[in-house]
This record gives structure tokens, sequence and C-alpha cells, in this order.
């Protein structure tokens, strides 16, 4: 048996405006760029893609199915720039053939900072997707696939998650297939699902390049490679940016063809089947625990932190913002919170990355600053003046220590 | 089959007075230690021999060059990057060390003093083996192309600014006739940057396919001594480093405008402004002005251990310059370990990536920027260590490698 275990990312980041040393005014998010991207991205992916999957699960008659993690971030954006598309997922929802998993809120790197602040993210991102979708998520996706031993034990203790998704790399692994459900050291019941990531950069970076010796990759090929798992391993985890459909691989590379005939081709074979990421973990006992002391991630080459964490000023900048957590929430201003939380999503960090030379043209495509340097003195003028703002809209220095003092 | 150079340049060591006579030796020394053979042409100011003879300076301090006096007034920058500026009072009393005895500085004589070079030129070029000329900048044209039609080998020019990037839109139009005869009688040009190939291109009506860009580099043998001391931290003051001339080309008033804003918000900063130039007064009444005289320390023009030394008690360097060909400067300071904020309006921006870039007259933004690397010192951190990696990257060898390509074009050996 060969589940394909589809699961796609849903995310924006609210980006920056131009913000100086001499901006007063408390407007820190470009309002008209977020609303375009958001609009762009929407016509080019989110809805012809959903309309895809909509008829795909519709056609195959519930033998079709897919997960996604969609944050909060974008999720506020669709309410406000797009909600056709959010109407869209509704819709999608409504099929049954859809899971949606959980996340921070803001797609924040909040697990390595403040665990406080984690849980409460976890928290608003589950009763948003109650709310919207009308599920309760089981599977926890952290932050660009943040992972280790220590994020499973926190999901495990935070509760209603039945599995972890993280990146199936090499240096975890060893000789072992991400093909199975694995487990956490340390856990009960928690179920740890690795990413295919051959498979799934097949798809996600690797479609439309002519220089790679199996382009152009046409549904039948991909096919027959999920079908040679069949007997080494129970399921195949294409974990993918969504945007990778219509965004990243733009319609004429053939993505959304290749999408439409994937599912016909895949079932052709008996053997095979697509599960939602909840079905895999409930049908599959994991093979065995795969110990993961050091962060890993689904990013660049490294697999690491190193895109969001690599130089001292992304380290500075993301120590200062948690360092307002206290002030922040001691001051009771719910507009001075809403800003810090997104301030938290992990793609501001991600525009400071100076380590250009390597994973270079991935990091410029995403950036909306001319240079990694641009990006930090920009977040850090808007920090300082959200500082200003605590200082002065804290009752007062005794009132905000008490009420911050962690129980 | 060893080709022989014989190259109209400026400057050698020890007077090199800013950006052109560092590349003219910087580019020449690289090729002696590629091994390729060089007769380097050096105006020098002095009593004009009779007939022009040539005054042989015993010994280049360089293998396979040799050093050729050429008796002239003209200086790398025509008085400051602007010709018309000789009559200027100022620029004459900033040039001490003219003999009062030598060839009439230019300004309404710069033309006869061109061609006075050219003819002198034309003869040392008699006794000469050579397979390529290669000519740099505006002066020299004329004399290359003289040297071109008489001796049949081909002209390589060398262009390190136009009249555009020191004059702006108000060029000096025997100048530009100059610049424009020079690229059009060339077989080949070499433009420092794309910025200045486009000017080449677009303002000179050359055709793109004729102009390859080659990048300058930075002395590897200066470094030595310049590595990893940092500034002292013991000063209360930091220090924001303005090296240069300070012509209109520079944009010094850009630097003090945005001093005056960095100053609402920082009080602990000092700006040194190091160079002469024609706007050097009109820069120091600008300062008062602006009632930040307080804050602006001008050095006048520095050399030698003194350039080392103020890049060394700077924080930040910035290059505000209107129009920059190429721009040395920046990657000295990083050398020197300063992190360096330049205008975009400049070749290195181009290529540069470990840097902080502005449009130079964009005051709010430079200040912005300036603040930044002084209140938060991770940038200052990262600009500073990525930067100076990527710095020493620009070698003189690469550029004299690629240098030797376009001859062997020019001259169709494989």
């Amino acid at each position: 048996m060969a589940s394909v275990c589809f699961y796609f990312q849903v995310h924006q980041p609210y980006r920056l405006r131009h913000y100086t040393i001499f901006d007063s005014d408390t407007n820190y998010f470009d309002e008209h760029k977020n609303a375009q991207v958001c609009r762009k991205v929407a016509g080019k992916c989110y809805l012809p893609t959903n309309q895809l999957m909509l008829d795909l699960i519709r056609r195959h008659e519930g033998r079709f199915k897919v997960a996604y993690s969609i944050t909060g971030a974008v999720l506020d954006q669709f309410k406000e720039y797009a909600p056709e598309v959010l109407a869209s997922f509704q819709e999608l929802a409504e099929t049954g053939c859809v899971e949606f998993l959980g996340e921070t809120y803001y797609h924040s790197l909040s697990f390595l900072f403040s665990p406080r602040e984690f849980a409460a993210q976890i928290d608003a991102h589950r009763k948003a997707v109650q709310e919207l979708f009308g599920q309760t998520p089981r599977i926890f996706r952290n932050t660009e696939l943040v992972y280790n031993n220590a994020l499973a034990e926190t999901i495990e203790q935070i509760g209603g998650f039945d599995a972890v998704l993280a990146e199936g790399a090499d240096h975890i692994l060893g000789w072992r297939s991400p093909n199975f459900v694995y487990r956490p050291p340390n856990t009960q019941h928690l179920k740890l699902l690795l990413k295919n990531y051959r498979l799934s950069d097949d798809i996600a970076f690797r479609f439309s390049n002519r220089g790679w010796r199996e382009w152009p990759l046409r549904a039948e090929k991909f096919s027959q490679w999920v079908n040679a798992v069949n007997g080494n391993g129970y399921t195949v985890n294409l974990f993918v940016d969504y945007e990778t459909f219509g965004e990243h691989q733009w319609e004429d590379t053939g993505i959304f063809e290749f999408l439409r005939q994937l599912p016909t081709e895949i079932l052709q074979n008996p053997d095979n089947d697509f599960k939602t990421p909840s079905e895999v973990a409930d049908a599959y006992e994991a093979a065995d625990v795969v110990d993961v002391p050091h962060l890993v991630s689904w990013a660049d080459t490294e697999r690491d932190l190193s895109a969001w964490l690599g130089n001292p000023m992304q380290n500075n900048a993301i120590h200062e913002l948690y360092n307002l957590e206290h002030m922040v929430k001691a001051s009771g201003d719910p507009d001075l919170l809403d800003s810090w939380r997104k301030l938290q999503t992990s793609d501001h960090f991600y525009y400071m990355c100076t380590k250009w030379f390597a994973d270079g043209d991935v990091h410029k495509y995403f950036n909306p600053y001319d240079s990694p340097y641009d990006s930090y003195i920009n977040f850090m003028n808007v920090l300082d003046n959200l500082r200003s703002r605590c200082a002065t809209g804290a009752p007062s220095r005794q009132d905000s220590l008490l009420v911050a003092t962690p129980a | 089959m060893k080709i022989k150079t014989l190259m109209l340049g400026w400057e050698f060591p020890p007077y090199i007075s800013g950006g052109l006579g560092t590349a003219c030796y910087g580019l020449t020394k690289a090729m002696s230690h590629l091994g390729m053979e060089v007769t380097f042409l050096l105006p020098r100011m002095g009593p004009v021999r009779l007939g022009g003879k040539p005054e042989v300076i015993p010994e280049s301090g360089l293998p396979h060059v040799r050093l050729h006096a050429v008796s002239s007034s003209l200086v790398a920058y025509g008085r400051y990057g602007n010709p018309r500026s000789a009559q200027h009072a100022v620029a004459k009393a900033a040039q001490p060390e003219e003999p009062p005895e030598g060839p009439s500085p230019y300004g309404p004589n710069i033309c006869e003093e061109i061609h006075r070079y050219a003819t002198r030129v034309m003869k040392i070029a008699e006794s000469e083996e050579f397979d390529v000329i290669h000519a740099h900048d505006w002066m020299t044209f004329p004399a290359g192309i003289a040297l071109a039609a008489h001796s049949g080998k081909p002209l390589v020019v060398q262009v390190h600014s136009t009249e555009f990037d020191r004059s702006g839109e108000h060029v000096n139009q025997s100048v530009y006739d100059i610049e424009r005869q020079g690229m059009h009688a060339a077989t080949r040009i070499i433009a420092v940057s794309n910025y200045t190939r486009n000017i080449v291109v677009n303002r000179y009506s050359v055709p793109p396919e004729k102009v390859e860009v080659v990048y300058n580099g930075i002395d590897f043998s200066d470094s030595a001594d310049a590595a990893p001391v940092q500034a002292t931290s013991s000063k209360n003051d930091k220090v924001v480093l303005f090296l240069g001339r300070i012509t209109m080309q520079k944009g010094p008033e850009y630097f003090l405008y945005a001093a005056k804003r960095v100053l609402e918000k920082e009080k602990n900063v000092k700006f040194v402004m190091a160079g002469d130039g024609d706007r050097l007064y009109g820069t120091i009444d600008l300062a008062a002005w602006l009632g930040i005289g307080h804050k602006v320390f001008f050095t006048r023009f520095l050399r030698g251990q003194d350039v080392a030394r103020a890049y060394r008690m700077a924080d930040l360097y910035v290059m505000p310059s209107v129009s920059e060909p190429f721009g040395i400067a920046p990657l000295e300071a990083l050398q020197y370990n300063v992190p360096v904020l330049i205008s975009k309006s400049s070749g290195i921006a181009e290529t540069l990536q470990n840097a902080l870039k502005v449009d130079f007259w964009d005051i709010d933004e430079m200040a912005n920027k300036i603040v930044a690397v002084l209140r938060h010192p991770p940038l200052q951190e990262t600009l500073r260590t990525n930067g100076r990696k990527e710095a020493l990257r620009f070698r003189w060898e690469d550029s004299a490698a690629k240098v030797n390509e376009v001859y062997r074009r020019v001259l169709n050996v494989a």
C-alpha cells in the first residue's frame, strides 16, 4: 500500500511599509502592497488551484484528498483583501476530503523564544480553523517545519494533536525511509510524519527546471515513482508550498495539467490511495523512534535555522522582539499586541538573511527589500516605535511587572 | 605571443591623488605580476626638456614595467575633476607643490597642454616597441588616437570617468568631443562598470558590443597592516567619514544635509570630511549655515598613514556621490573594517552586495541608514564582516587578466 499524503502550506506575511527613524505613526504595515500581493497570488494560484482541487475531489468521488495549513496571518488578509479565496477554501472544507492542520497563528518562531506565546498562537489558530472550517486540527506543523524532540514534547503537553510534521532530512533519518510513520522519543501517543523531500521538491522546485534530466515531469512518470514505494513504505508525504501552483511554477510550465492528471495516474494502481495526515496517523503504526536533538527545518540545502537566525542582525532583531513580550502584554493595548504578533512572522527574519551566494535566488524572489540590511533597519525602526508605545502605554512600571510575572 | 603594451597612464607612488591614479597603478602592478610587458608613460610636472626628450625614471619598482616620464602639467583630475574650475582661486591655493616655473596650469590652456602631451608621447613612442596602446581617460585620448594612426597599432581606451560624471548635465563641450573621438577611434573600450558602460553607450553613441566592463580591484599589500584592528571603543563620539574630493561629483552637500538630520536623532556623532576640492569652502560654509559646524571636521587632503588613520577611527564610511563610475574608496574602507553606505549612482553599487545603498538625493533615507549603523552594533558587524570578505574578492590580478583577454581579442591572438 502506498498512500499519497498531500499537505499544502498557505501563507502570506504582513509586509512592513518603509519606516524610517523619522516616522512616528503606528501604521507599520504596507496595506497597499499586502493587498496587491494577496490579490495577485489569489488570481494566479489560490483561486484556480482551489477550483481544480474541488473538481478533482468531485471527479474522484472521495478518493482524492488533501490537507492545508493556512496561517492566521493569511486568513486575516483573505478576509480583508480577497474574501472569495476564503469562500473557496470553505467550499473545499465542506467536501469532507480536506483536512486543515494546526500551526502558530502568525507563522512565528515563537517555539524557540516564548513557550507561552507559542501556546497562545496555536490556540488562536485552532479557534480560527474551527470557526472558519468547522474542524479541529489534529495534526500540528510548526513554522517552516522547524522541529526537534522538544517541540514534539511541547506539542504533546499542549494536547489535542495526534501527529507532528517534520522534514525527512537525511541527517535525522540516516538509512531509514521517510515513507513510514515514526514516533518522537519521550512522547506517549504522538506520531511523526516526515516529508519525502525528494518527491516533494521534484514538484516544488525542479518541476520547471529544463536542466533537470527528468524534465518535463508528467503525472505518469511521477506516479511510477510513487508506485515504486509499494513494498518499501506506507506513505509518500508530499509537503509543498501551495503557491507552487501558478505562482512559483507558472501556469505555462504545465503545473496545473500535472496536478489535474495526477490523481487518475496514482489511482490507476489499486495499491495506491490518497490519505490526509490524520488518516495516515490513524492507519499506520510507528515503525521506529526518530531522535532529533537538534533543530531541523525544510529550508535551503542546510535544512536548519540559518535562513532566519543565521547572522547577528537576525538574532538581534528577534531577541529584541521577544524581549518586549512582557511589556506588550502588560500594556493591555490590543493594537500593540496585534502589531507585535505580526512582527513575529518568520518572513521578517528571512528577509534579513545574508546567505545570498548559495541559496540566493529563492531568497531574492521572496524578498520585498533590496537587501537584508534594509530589512533589518526597517524592522528595528518599527520595533523602536513599538517599544516607545509600550513605555508610554503601560499603566506604570510596577503594575506591568506584576502582570508580566509568569504564574 | 607576449603582448607589449604602451600604457598612457596617470600617477605612480608615492604621489597618488585619487581613484584614477590608484586604478592605473593597481592595474599596471597586477599586469606586472602576471608577467605582462608594459611601458608606462607618466605625465610629470617639471622643467620642459629640449625636444621633449624623456626623462627616464630608473625603475618602476615592478618587473616587466618600464616607466617613462612625459613632461607635462596634466594631472589626474584636471583640477579636482573639473577643468573649468582651474580659474578658481581656492583650487589654485590648494596645490602648493606646483613649481612656479612649470608649464602653466590649465584652464583655458588645457587643450593646448593635451596636444603638447600628445606630441611628446609621439616622440617617446618612436623608440618604443609595442603591440597595443592603452589610454586612460580623456586627457590621454588625443595622444592615443595620434599614436594609433601613426603606428597602425590598435587603441584600447579605458574610461574611468566621463564628463557627465564630473559635470552633471553641464558638460564641457570640448572635453566631451575629445572623449567621444577617443571612444570612436578605439578598437575596444574598457569601462570600469556597467554604470559607466551605459553612459558610454547612451551618451557617446558607441555600439554596445565594443565596450567591455573590467572592474577595479584593491591592493592587498596595503591590507596586511590594515587587518582587523578595531576602532577604539574608548572614544565618546561615533565617527561618520566622507573621504574623497570635495567636488560636485562627490555629493558633499548631501552628506551635510544628512548629517543635520542624523544629529536630530543622535547627539554623539562627529562627521569627518577628508579631501580637497573646488567645493571645499562652500561645503565649510554650508556646515556652518546648517548650524552643525561644531560637529563637522575638515581634514583637507590626506595621504599615506593619515588616510589609514581616518579609516580606522570611522564607524561608517559614506560615499554620497552624484555619479561615481566605479568607487574604489568603499572597498578601501571595507579593507579597514569600516562598513559602507554608498550612492546607488555608482559602479560599485551594482556589484557590492554587503553595503547600504541610497539615492544620493534621498537625505532622509541616508540619515535613516546612518543612524541605524550607529545604533545597532549587529548591523555594523554584519556589514563589516561580510563586506570585508566581499571587498577582498576585488583583485587587481583578475582585472589584469581581463584586460589581457581584451588585448588578445583586439590583436586576434588565441
